[in-house]
């Protein structure tokens, strides 16, 4: 019966009159910017001005930075053949022998004076910690929770023993944690890394459980990397909680350390790293970092210099605007350019 | 096919058809869910995601929470599945009161009463006064002792005037079988026959017209009491199976009403028609992509991923180990095509119809109808118009016929004072009784189909169907010829206070194709048959007896046609006694035919109308709507354009073109009219106008083409490709003398060339058009509902306020509010490139020791989000606080939300977000994003808008200038659609003031786009502060 409705409808329209409201009558109080070549030649100008001192506080930010750079995985293993295949195969049986001494030794100069704190950080090139497999191959409640310790949901295939027993933590993230370790000393005096506190906090408090223990972990045949203390409990052991941040690109820097005394400059630093992390499977890089901060954080020139280029490149644009405008000045709004007035036929 | 109705007998109508139960439900509880999902899931859009929302439920595949699709997949069609079925439970609700209602039926002489839904067919329903008709009867009996009833049809055709019905002259019986032809749609024929069955008078058969039935839901008027037998119900079981396996419908309404519910073909736009070809493009990308991306996935996974023994990749996977990759590539590629789109189009679409709903300006102040927007999808499309068909009667001009001049007997009346009415010579020869102006009277008086309706007070209504027979019938009674009553067939009337009978013998309809219509009357005094006719010019000066001279109303056609006048011709004829009864029996055996009934009657009706002596032409005047002129001028200017479509006369036409400004006057406009009887000379005209409009393209010439349907019908059918290509050339084009279905060819035409076209009209001659153009725009005015039914927006009638100005107003209105919508909609390519700037930033500014992966991910969202905000701030031209909410409190939203996340400890993000806020770098890296992403951006669009400027900037650069283009160009700055505040004093305060302010509708599509300026003003205007004052002392004249 909707044509009677109809019908009805409207004739009943007039009566059913929607109050008036500014919404309904589109009659909001608006503002119309346009573009005036004023308002965008000062826009690029405010913006080059305001960003060419941001990039160069930047760039001086970083160049206070102290950074000390060690590459050490090529040099911390033998290799002697023109065969890069041999290499390969070589370093992967010398990597993977658990009974050969991986001690190498390294010297690194302060180039400048270093105050403290110093970071000590490892960096790893070429490692996927944001693979798919791999970072989704953990479960968080289990590490939080000592309750939840058979739950190994995710965590193929390092989840469980053959025997039905729950590894904790497990997952690939936790099975594959970075072994390596650094001991420094100065003058031949040991200088102390605080490992204590460089985890992140949340993490101490919250996403790992302050009793929660290790449990039948590197227990299987594959071995991946680090062990961890059985007794202590997860969120003591911030080396774990660092490697399980996982890194979004695949060179990345984790925090080893800190150094709370200051380092003089031309000082001689020996590093005795033992060698253990295997990164030759995939031609992976490994290096030592020892570096300050600014309140950019570490060493970054990438801000600064963008920062600095796209300032200048907006003064840039603005002089050419405003040389442009000069040279060959268009008025706006001005309805001959409009096509149907060109035509000759409406033009009055 | 034919059926059978039985009157009175129910055991025979039982078996095959069934009872009168409405229903107009599309879904029962049982079959709402698979059906309307089937009917969700046909779209392509709904498919995709269906199979995106699938695959993400394999968690091995899966880059994000399943949720994040089928949430908002389910929420769409939760949405939609509920309008349905709220939709459908409305219809549920008015048919079960409909279904209950009761209704008197007779049976065996005994009065019963049973509910509306259970009469069969073949019973006999009986109606009091007021009722409504619950399904379509064919009348038996009435109150009235000759058989008329009085049915308002309101419901069924949007005519409000009181129609009369009869029942068939014989009878009085209570069995009898009526043949009646299988159900249709036409509302306006009802070719049936009636037996009945103690056969007295020869077993005669009665024919049954549309005059003797009562359609369902008209309402009985004016009668005490009607009664009829059912021929058409509603549930038609038998009709509804014959139909399915037909293909035709699959609800079961047999009634005429029923059977006019047609389901018009839906509409789509061009934003939807592009959105459907992007996502089909996208789609198809998409799928190279993966495929690519794919191969190269697995290549390196076999290469270097097995070496990383981290992840540690087993040796053997499961057979679909190769699907993996390009399964997820899809599911990353898959937000490509954003599941949000069609929502927040259907959403705004909705709205923009409710703002059309809304609009105070577009309400009638006469009638107070309120415009509406039926079709809610097609708003945006209002901005995009190239072409405008409209119908000449009622939307160009107002539909008010006065009855200006006439010309009886080779004199002119009403040419020195302009009114026929008040001529003093017409007015004298009516007081002394000249024979000829009293035959001319008496035909103007009789020859119609008006109803007089005498109200208490005595004064005398006329109801009609045409204007133009009221404007006759109405001039007539001022000319001291009054219709006094109708009683049946008899006819009183009064000639200077002297009393006259009539009896109408027959009517010989008008239809669009004979275009005459007349009565055959019998003087009750004297007994003499006459037969009155009254047409257009073409179809009665031929049939002329041989000898009289019809120059001078040739002439006096012409004459007024110049005016802009429509002419009709009166005539009449005396008729033996024999002559006629042998026509009767011809005319009656005709209209008892079943098939091809209306071509048959019009065959015997010609072989009466001959040799007629022509007595007058009279013409009359259909003022142009307010602010007409003006608004085509405009129109125009703003490069749309315009054709006229119209059932007059060429020169009618033309004139009402010329002054209404559709064409300009010689010598700066040129009309080439093609005309012609053959398809030779059609032709050559064609090819002659063809080349005529080739070579002034260039000239700056308003060069405009006249066709009339004749012409027009040869032209499509054998010269279409000329023919198109002259309409694509030609800016303007008058048609004159087309019928509906030419009109909708014409749109047709037009649709094929791909232009955008909007069609408006008023009348039932419209309806074809409309529904046929992208745009229809209904007027619900005096000649009925019906166009208004079939188009996607009606508005009121349009005296005070011009229609134009609505229709103008209305795309305006759409486009501006569209803005940020299609902002958001198209800027596709904006955001992908800006991801880049996104990531790389990121990337470094968040290298090495802070690229921790939960704080990577956020800074990167962040700058998306920040990007997207000055984005869209960039490209939006009007700011409102809507505007200000939308675009900051998203970015505010944001971060609540983030923050309120990172709260949570067991969440992921736990502390991500407090750790982000206190890093300087973070703010830095968004500061860069945003100048990094936005400043090409904004030096490009400076550019394009100051060196390549498109005209919509322009205009929006000669409106922020305050430029006059809004005619009062003050109020600009505050107002959101300035039109509006413009228009309201000017409608209101000045209703005869012939300004019209017509607004920019603005639109990016090729060729549409369109600057619209008051009408007095000239384009140095646009440059020009001008004061209020002074725009309106200019506008005055």
């Amino acid at each position: 019966m909707s044509f009677s409705d109809g019908a009805s409808k409207s004739s009943s329209k007039s009566s059913t009159k929607p109050t008036y409201s500014r919404f309904t009558q589109q009659e909001l109080p608006a503002c119309k910017p346009i573009l005036t070549p004023a308002l965008v030649m000062a826009t690029f100008i405010v913006i080059g001005i305001t960003f060419i001192p941001i990039g160069l506080s930047h760039l001086s930010a970083s160049e206070n930075v102290v950074e000390l750079v060690d590459q050490y995985d090529e040099v911390c293993i033998p290799a002697d053949s023109p065969d890069p295949d041999v290499v390969y195969s070589k370093r992967i049986g010398y990597i993977q022998d658990e009974t050969t001494d991986k001690t190498c030794i390294r010297t690194l100069i302060v180039p400048k004076k270093m105050k403290q704190p110093i970071f000590v950080y490892y960096q790893l090139d070429q490692f996927y910690q944001n693979h798919r497999r791999y970072v989704k191959s953990r479960n968080d409640e289990q590490y939080r929770d000592p309750s939840a310790s058979a739950k190994t949901t995710n965590c193929e295939p390092e989840a469980q023993l053959s025997e039905g027993q729950p590894i904790v933590p497990c997952g690939l993230i936790a099975w594959s944690l970075f072994n390596d370790t650094y001991t420094l000393s100065r003058n031949d005096v040991a200088l102390p890394i605080n490992k204590k506190g460089i985890a992140w906090e949340s993490d101490r408090t919250h996403k790992f459980g302050d009793n929660v223990y290790s449990k039948n972990f590197q227990n299987r045949s594959l071995i991946g990397g680090g062990k961890l203390i059985d007794n202590i409990p997860l969120n003591q052991q911030e080396d774990l909680l660092v490697w399980m941040r996982t890194a979004a690109l695949p060179n990345f820097r984790k925090l080893y350390g800190r150094i709370e005394t200051d380092l003089e400059v031309n000082e001689i630093i020996k590093v005795v790293i033992q060698n253990n992390y295997n990164t030759y499977s995939f031609n992976g890089k490994k290096k030592l970092v020892i570096s300050t901060t600014t309140w950019i954080g570490g060493k970054n020139d990438f801000l600064g210099m963008v920062y600095i280029i796209v300032g200048g490149v907006c003064l840039l644009i603005a002089l050419v605007f405003i040389t442009v405008y000069l040279i060959k000045p268009r008025p706006l709004g001005d309805p001959s350019y409009l096509s149907w007035n060109k035509n000759p036929a409406s033009v009055q | 096919m034919k059926r059978y109705v039985y009157i009175n007998d129910e055991n025979l109508a039982k078996d095959i058809y069934c009872d009168n139960r409405i229903s107009n439900r599309k879904y029962t509880i049982w079959n709402f869910l698979p059906k309307n999902l089937w009917e969700q899931f046909s779209r392509f859009m709904n498919q995709y995601f269906l199979l995106i929302a699938c695959l993400q439920l394999w968690s091995l595949i899966t880059p994000v929470n399943p949720a994040s699709t089928w949430g908002p997949l389910i929420f769409i069609f939760a949405v939609s599945a509920s309008k349905e079925a709220w939709d459908d439970y409305n219809r549920y609700l008015l048919d079960k009161k409909a279904n209950e209602k009761e209704v008197w039926i007779v049976r065996q002489g005994i009065r019963k009463l049973i509910q509306a839904q259970d009469i069969c067919i073949g019973n006999i329903v009986w109606l009091r006064e007021n009722d409504e008709v619950p399904c379509d009867l064919v009348l038996l009996g009435t109150a009235d002792p000759q058989g008329f009833c009085y049915v308002e049809t309101a419901a069924l055709d949007g005519e409000t005037d009181l129609k009369t019905r009869s029942i068939p002259s014989a009878c009085m019986g209570i069995d009898g079988v009526i043949e009646c032809p299988s159900p249709d749609k036409d509302i306006r024929r009802f070719d049936a026959n009636m037996r009945l069955f103690p056969p007295f008078l020869d077993n005669d058969v009665f024919p049954l017209t549309i005059k003797n039935t009562l359609l369902q839901s008209c309402y009985l008027r004016n009668t005490e009491w009607a009664c009829g037998v059912a021929v058409y119900t509603v549930e038609d079981f038998y009709h509804v199976c014959v139909e399915m396996i037909r293909g035709i419908c699959g609800i079961g309404n047999q009634t005429k009403l029923g059977m006019c519910r047609g389901i018009p073909e839906p509409k789509l736009t061009a934003v939807d028609a592009m959105i459907d070809k992007l996502t089909g493009a996208i789609f198809v990308f998409q799928i190279v992509v993966v495929i690519v991306l794919g191969i190269a996935g697995n290549v390196w996974k076999d290469t270097e991923g097995r070496k990383l023994w981290y992840v540690r990749y087993p040796k053997e996977g499961p057979w679909y180990e190769l699907l993996v990759i390009p399964l997820r590539f899809e599911l990353l590629c898959s937000i490509m095509i954003p599941i949000s789109i069609k929502v927040s189009l259907d959403l705004v679409k909705s709205l923009y119809a409710k703002f059309i709903d809304w609009d105070d300006q577009m309400v009638d102040p006469e009638t107070g109808i309120r415009s509406n927007a039926t079709n809610t999808a097609i708003s945006e499309d209002l901005g995009q118009v190239e072409y405008i068909l409209t119908d000449k009667t009622g939307t160009l001009t107002e539909n008010k016929m006065i009855f200006k001049r006439c010309c009886i007997s080779g004199r002119f009346y009403g040419n020195e004072s302009g009114d026929a009415l008040t001529d003093a010579q017409l007015l004298n020869d009516v007081s002394t009784g000249s024979a000829d102006v009293i035959k001319f009277l008496k035909v103007m008086a009789i020859c119609n189909t008006v109803i007089p309706v005498r109200s208490k007070s005595g004064t005398i209504s006329y109801k009609a169907l045409s204007q133009d027979e009221e404007a006759l019938v109405c001039a007539a009674s001022r000319l001291r010829m009054i219709f006094e009553n109708k009683n049946g067939n008899i006819l009183d009337i009064k000639f200077n206070a002297s009393p006259l009978r009539y009896e109408v013998l027959d009517t010989l309809e008008f239809t669009s194709d004979r275009k005459r219509m007349s009565v055959v009357v019998r003087d009750c005094q004297s007994g003499e048959i006459f037969l009155l006719s009254k047409g257009a010019d073409e179809t009665i000066l031929p049939l002329t007896y041989t000898g009289q001279q019809v120059r001078t109303f040739a002439e006096a056609v012409e004459q007024y046609a110049q005016m802009g006048l429509r002419t009709l011709c009166l005539a009449w004829r005396k008729l033996d006694e024999g002559e006629y009864q042998e026509w009767a029996s011809m005319f009656k055996e005709a209209n008892s035919t079943l098939v091809d009934r209306e071509w048959r009657v019009a065959e015997v009706c010609q072989r009466l109308e001959h040799d007629l002596e022509i007595l007058g032409v009279a013409a009359i005047e259909d003022r142009l709507q307010e602010g007409v002129p003006e608004t085509i001028e405009t129109l125009r200017k703003a490069g749309i354009n315009f054709w006229m479509l119209t059932g007059d006369k060429m020169n009618t036409a033309i004139q009402i073109a010329l002054s209404c400004n559709f064409v300009s006057p010689e010598p700066k406009g040129q009309l080439l009219i093609i005309d012609g009887k053959t398809e030779d000379e059609v032709c050559r005209s064609l090819e002659r106008v063809l080349l005529t409009t080739r070579i002034t393209e260039s000239e700056p010439k308003d060069v405009a083409f006249v066709v009339d349907g004749w012409a027009l019908e040869i032209a499509l059918k054998h010269y279409r490709k000329a023919f198109t290509e002259l309409a694509i050339l030609s800016r303007t084009a008058i048609c004159c003398r087309v019928t509906p279905s030419q009109k909708a060819q014409l749109v047709e035409l037009l649709k094929l060339c791909d232009y955008r076209t909007l069609a408006i009209g008023d009348g039932g001659n419209d309806v074809r058009m409309i529904q046929q153009a992208d745009i229809g725009v209904g007027i619900s005015g005096r000649e009925g509902l019906q166009a208004a039914r079939a188009a996607d927006y009606s508005i009121g009638s349009v005296s005070g306020t011009s229609l134009f100005n609505s229709v103008s107003l209305m795309a305006y209105n759409v486009f501006y509010t569209s803005v940020p919508v299609l902002v958001s909609v198209l800027d596709k390519d904006l955001s992908e490139r800006t991801a880049i700037v996104v990531f790389v930033i990121t990337i470094h500014s968040y290298a090495f020791e802070k690229s921790e992966m939960e704080e990577v991910a956020m800074v990167a969202l962040s700058g998306c989000i920040w990007l997207q905000a000055f984005v869209v701030a960039l490209e939006t031209n009007s700011f409102t606080i809507l505007q200000h909410l939308a675009i900051w409190g998203n970015l505010l939203g944001f971060y609540v939300i983030n923050w309120i996340v990172s709260a949570i400890p067991a969440s992921g993000m736990y502390t991500i977000m407090f750790r982000l806020c206190k890093q300087p770098s973070y703010w830095v890296t968004m500061i860069l994003i945003v100048a990094t992403g936005m400043g090409p951006v904004l030096a490009l669009k400076y550019l394009r808008y100051t060196y390549r400027s498109s005209k919509i900037n322009i205009l929006q650069q000669a409106e922020r200038l305050g430029g006059p283009i809004l005619s009062l160009g003050i109020i600009e700055p505050q107002s959101r659609s300035p039109l509006d505040k413009d228009l309201a004093p000017l409608s209101i305060t000045q209703p005869k003031n012939r300004t019209s302010v017509y607004e920019p509708l603005l639109s990016e599509s090729p060729s549409a786009t369109r600057r619209s300026i008051g009408p007095a003003q000239r384009f140095d205007y646009f440059q020009s502060q001008s004061p209020l004052a002074s725009t309106y002392t200019r506008k005055d004249n």
